[in-house]
């Protein structure tokens, strides 16, 4: 692939906490258009990664999102750049109503004409948050705020999708149900950077995929080359 | 009975006022998790801004509510930023300790320029009517409608405006908001300018019915205002309202039925009490565990 179809470049990325070193850099590319893995164990730096992504802790090292070096951009203006966030935990507002936790995050959209368009394709992809609308967010089950997370980025209508952990304490069923949604997000054209521990599912679905081992990068390569390589099978698709 | 209803309508008075002050109290509890111990003396900076506009300029009620009103805006505004800012992931008794002093800093501050208790000119026509047996006149009149005002379009600001909803969403999770594309310093400041503005009306309509007024005013009307808050259930900003209501019932009935002194002590007993039986306040409701 050429240099021009980076969407978004990490480059010698490291991270500190308290001078305990959780991203020792680890460089890697997302290009347009493709669904990207990053997989690990809990630990491994993963997260460290995607929030350092987000501008939501310091970091050394380049991050470029279409060629523009993010360094000094705070978190919220990335949305309006076109990065949208499905953030670890899903981070639902509990106390908001479904539709309210949609609208938040068209916050920085100008095209507000665009908007009932968009609400009804989460509605057409998620029914459930149709029918709970007007429900307090809170109330809904783990695999709903989940379905929400996505749509609230949806909304923000990023050209990536930046998911942390979207299996998280999810039901297996549940877990197939979401990643079905990721690669029908991606076929519109959104773009997906993934960080999960269910290397099975994250690998399945991924265009490419990276290893992150005690924040280095041990291992990369097409989705199926990482689910048929020895040493992933092993660590962490139980063998 | 007459008496009763008489003292009823003073205690409406004075409850929109305790609630004015202490929507502040729970807006910035409810974004920040911190009680800005400062408000009352930004009420009594309100008052003091009433003084420069009405006695010094001569201005009319409504200019001198704005001005008030904006003024102590932009402090509360700037007190964040300056003293709250860089303390916002600092352990919490940082920044209420910090907040004791910000409060001190303006009461003094406020001495030195006016050492002296300062009279400020009564801006509404005193009226007084007759309702039946009970007597009701135009600044009382003037205070509640403009307190419940004030507080209907706080609660459409906060319930129906993107604003208000960044303000609620802030309130249960302070780190997404700025990944949802919403600029969490600028809200926090719009609250601070709203909260400390409700303060500044109060501290006008105060200055209105009580027209002298000293930099150390703020301080037992802050605390009453505080304990509104919390016994409304602090963060909840209709329980301020109700809170604000009940602590000026509670106030005017005790100093009308007993005597005057037990005002205080039964109001401190009152969130002595509460906190026993409901920590959490009126409205309040023990935050449910995120899973």
């Amino acid at each position: 692939m050429s240099a021009a179809d980076v969407l978004l470049s990490v480059q010698d990325l490291q991270v500190s906490y308290n001078n305990i070193r959780a991203v020792k850099g680890i460089s890697f590319d997302v290009h347009e258009g493709e669904i990207v893995s990053l997989i690990g164990a809990n630990g491994a730096g993963k997260s460290s990664t995607l929030r350092a992504i987000s501008g939501l802790i310091p970091y050394t090292g380049t991050i470029a999102f279409q060629g523009k070096d993010l360094h000094k951009i705070p978190a919220d203006q990335l949305v309006a750049l076109g990065i949208a966030q499905v953030p670890e935990g899903r981070g639902i507002f509990g106390n908001l109503t479904v539709y309210e936790n949609l609208k938040l995050a068209t916050w920085q959209r100008k095209d507000k004409q665009e908007l009932p368009k968009d609400y009804e394709r989460v509605f057409t992809i998620f029914p459930r948050l149709k029918e709970r609308r007007s429900q307090q967010a809170g109330t809904l089950s783990g695999g709903e705020q989940q379905m929400l997370a996505v749509g609230r980025a949806l909304m923000s209508r990023g050209r990536v999708m930046l998911l942390d952990e979207p299996s998280m304490g999810l039901a297996p069923v549940l877990v197939r149900e979401i990643f079905r949604i990721i690669l029908e997000i991606n076929k519109t054209g959104t773009t997906i950077l993934l960080v999960e521990q269910n290397a099975n599912m994250a690998l399945r679905v991924a265009n490419r995929g990276y290893v992150l081992e005690t924040g280095v990068i041990t291992l990369s390569g097409s989705g199926s080359e990482l689910l048929g390589n020895p040493r992933v099978k092993e660590a962490y698709l139980g063998g | 009975m007459t008496y009763f209803l008489q003292q009823f309508l003073n205690a409406l008075q004075l409850g929109s006022i305790y609630a004015l002050i202490a929507l502040g109290y729970t807006m910035v509890y409810g974004i920040l998790t911190m009680i800005n111990f400062a408000h009352g003396d930004l009420f009594m900076i309100g008052a003091f801004f009433c003084f420069i506009a009405a006695g010094l300029l001569k201005l009319p009620f409504v200019p001198t509510l704005l001005i008030s009103m904006a003024g102590v805006a932009l402090l509360g505004v700037a007190i964040e930023r300056v003293a709250y800012k860089p303390l916002r992931n600092a352990p919490r008794v940082s920044a209420i300790i910090t907040a004791l002093g910000v409060g001190l800093f303006l009461e003094n501050f406020t001495l030195v320029f006016s050492p002296y208790p300062q009279s400020v000119p009564t801006l509404i026509p005193n009226q007084t009517w007759m309702l039946g047996p009970v007597s009701i006149s135009s600044l009382q009149i003037i205070i509640v409608l403009l307190s419940i005002g004030l507080m209907i379009l706080l609660d459409l600001i906060v319930q129906k405006t993107m604003i208000g909803m960044a303000m609620r969403a802030i309130s249960w999770d302070k780190a997404i908001v700025p990944l949802m594309g919403v600029p969490l310093n600028l809200i926090i400041s719009i609250t601070f300018a709203i909260g400390t503005s409700l303060g500044a009306a109060a501290g006008v309509m105060y200055a209105q019915a009580f027209p002298v007024i000293d930099p150390y005013m703020g301080i037992m009307v802050g605390w009453k205002a505080f304990i509104s808050a919390v016994v409304g259930g602090i963060g909840n900003i209709r329980g301020a309202m109700i809170g604000g209501f009940i602590l000026g019932l509670v106030e005017i009935m005790v100093a009308a039925f007993m005597p005057s002194t037990y005002r205080d002590f039964v109001a401190f007993a009152l969130l002595l009490v509460l906190l026993i039986f409901r920590p959490h306040g009126i409205l309040g409701k023990p935050r449910p565990q995120k899973v």
